[in-house]
This record gives structure tokens, sequence and C-alpha cells, in this order.
């Protein structure tokens, strides 16, 4: 059983691109709706896209993180099946309260559209078991509202338990202490604002996003 | 019974928006020491009572329509 949800809302854009990576890999993508209701059990893991989820109304990620396909995802990852958020997924699993801290507008404004370097400092995870600790991979970016913020108290507790999961070289929109991806204190879900599904090729620009995927 | 509902962003919190906003003012001459931007969201609930408009919207501003770790919310009977 290789299945792999791909949550799609309303304003989601880069679903089609976590569907190839997923099938290049060998796993079986699946389109989940924001308002199906699903059995975890059916799923090897679980995708959150990027894109602009209701047009990033009220403030982004908060109207999904309210959808009824949530309420699945939840049980899910309760029952430790690994879900990975990214982008707008990321906003969406921080609105939902099950990764901590929220995403701000960009520290200049500006919308963020580049290549960058990401540190991935935790190796314990599946999405990431397949880089030594520490791998320096390249990612494209391409964020409005992607300034990592969580109050001193909270960034102490996921510095301390190990759940900045990744970390910028070149820090490009102002988030604390660098933080491009955060883990769940269980370990089984991680988010990240970079776009691994769009370097998954060399034509791309990297590969290195493929090593994401491939444990699949 | 309508209300409004204002949040702005945490004092805490670096609000870019309502700096650059600041910046643009201070350009223009004008004499400030502070801009923040928040949102100004009006609720007809649908009820006769103040007191309950109020309880039904202190419940939308907690669950919904602000965020605790980055916002704060006041509420007004309009």
């Amino acid at each position: 059983m290789n299945k792999v949800g791909v949550l799609r809302f309303p304003g989601t854009n880069c679903d089609r691109d976590i569907w190839q990576a997923v099938e290049t890999v060998k796993a079986k993508p699946e389109w989940l709706w924001h308002t199906d209701r699903f059995g975890w059990k059916d799923y090897k893991a679980l995708v959150i896209p990027g894109g602009f989820s209701y047009g990033d109304y009220l403030r982004t990620g908060a109207l999904a993180a309210m959808s009824p396909v949530m309420k699945s995802l939840k049980e899910a990852i309760d029952h430790g099946v690994p879900v990975i958020g990214i982008c707008n997924g990321f906003q969406i699993l921080c609105e939902a309260r099950i990764l901590p801290g929220a995403l701000l507008r960009n520290e200049k404004l500006k919308f963020q559209d580049k290549w960058v370097q990401v540190k991935v400092e935790n190796n314990k995870i599946p999405w990431s078991a397949n880089f030594e600790k520490n791998r320096k991979v390249r990612l494209p970016i391409a964020h409005g509202d992607g300034r990592y913020y969580a109050d001193s108290e909270t960034l102490k507790k996921i510095e301390d338990r190990g759940q900045v999961w990744c970390r910028y070289l070149d820090n490009p929109n102002g988030s604390l202490n660098d933080i491009a991806g955060v883990v769940n204190d269980k370990g089984n879900v991680v988010a990240l604002m970079p776009h691994p599904e769009r370097a998954i090729f060399d034509w791309m620009g990297s590969n290195d996003g493929i090593g994401f995927f491939n444990w699949l | 019974m309508k209300v409004a509902v204002k949040v702005l962003p945490k004092s805490e919190v670096l609000d870019t928006q309502g700096r650059a906003v600041q910046n643009a003012l201070k350009q223009q001459g004008y004499d400030l020491k502070e801009c923040r931007i928040g949102k100004y969201i009006v609720i007809d609930v649908d009820t006769d009572s103040e007191k309950t408009a109020l309880k039904e919207a202190e419940k939308m501003a907690q669950a919904v329509l602000h965020n605790n770790l980055i916002e704060t919310y006041e509420i007004d009977v309009l």
C-alpha cells in the first residue's frame, strides 16, 4: 500500500506538481477534496500542497484549516500517518494548530520567488530520512507570507526539542531563527515554505527535492 | 444586532504593512510615532439582545476571526 493522499482546497495550485513528484517515486497519488472525509488506514502518507487556498482571505491558511477534510487529517495524524505541508500547506497546518507558530507577511513585503539553500537539521522523520543530518538542499521558494513567527517560549521549546526541521542559509523573509520548516512534537507532521516538488529533475534547476519523496 | 470585531497584530509582532504605511506617512511629512494595520469585521448577529450578540461575537473572534499567537481583538456593539 503506497497510496498518497493529496489534499486540495479552492485555490490550491501546486497539486499537480505534487502528483508528478509522487508518481516519479512510483507511489500512487490520490486527490482528496476539501469537503471529503477519508479513512487514515488507506494512506501511507498525506500531502497538503501549496497555493492560495480561499484567496488567503482572513489569514493565510485560516479558512482551509476549518475544512471538513481537516477532521480526517487530524485523525490520521493521531494515528501516526506521515504528513507534509508545503508553503500554503505549512500555513494551513499552523492555523489548524497542528504545528507551532504562524507565518506572517515577509519582512520586506516583497513576494519572494527565487532559489534558496536550506539545511535539513532533523533526519529522524520519514520525509528527510534519506538525507544525512544537516544536509544542504537547493529548493525554490515562492511566497509572500513566509515569515515564521512563534513567541520566545515556543521558539525555545522547538529549538530545544529538535523541532526545527529546515533552516535557511540566507534568510529571505525575516523568519525567526531562520526557520524554513518545522516538525510536530510527535515527529509525523512536517512542513516547510520551500517547494521540494519543484526540484525533482536536474532540468528544473535542482533535483534535491526528490529526496523528500523517495521514501514513499 | 450589529457588532464590530477589531483585530490588530500584537505589539511584539512586527507589522510589516503598518511599518510600510508609517514610512510613507512620514515621507509625506506627517508627524507620527507609529502606524499599525489590522482588520475591522462587522457581523450582524441574528438576535436583538446585546448580551447574546457580544457572546456570539466573542466565540467567533476566539475560534475564527483572530489568531491568538499573533493578534489581539476588541468587540464593539454598533
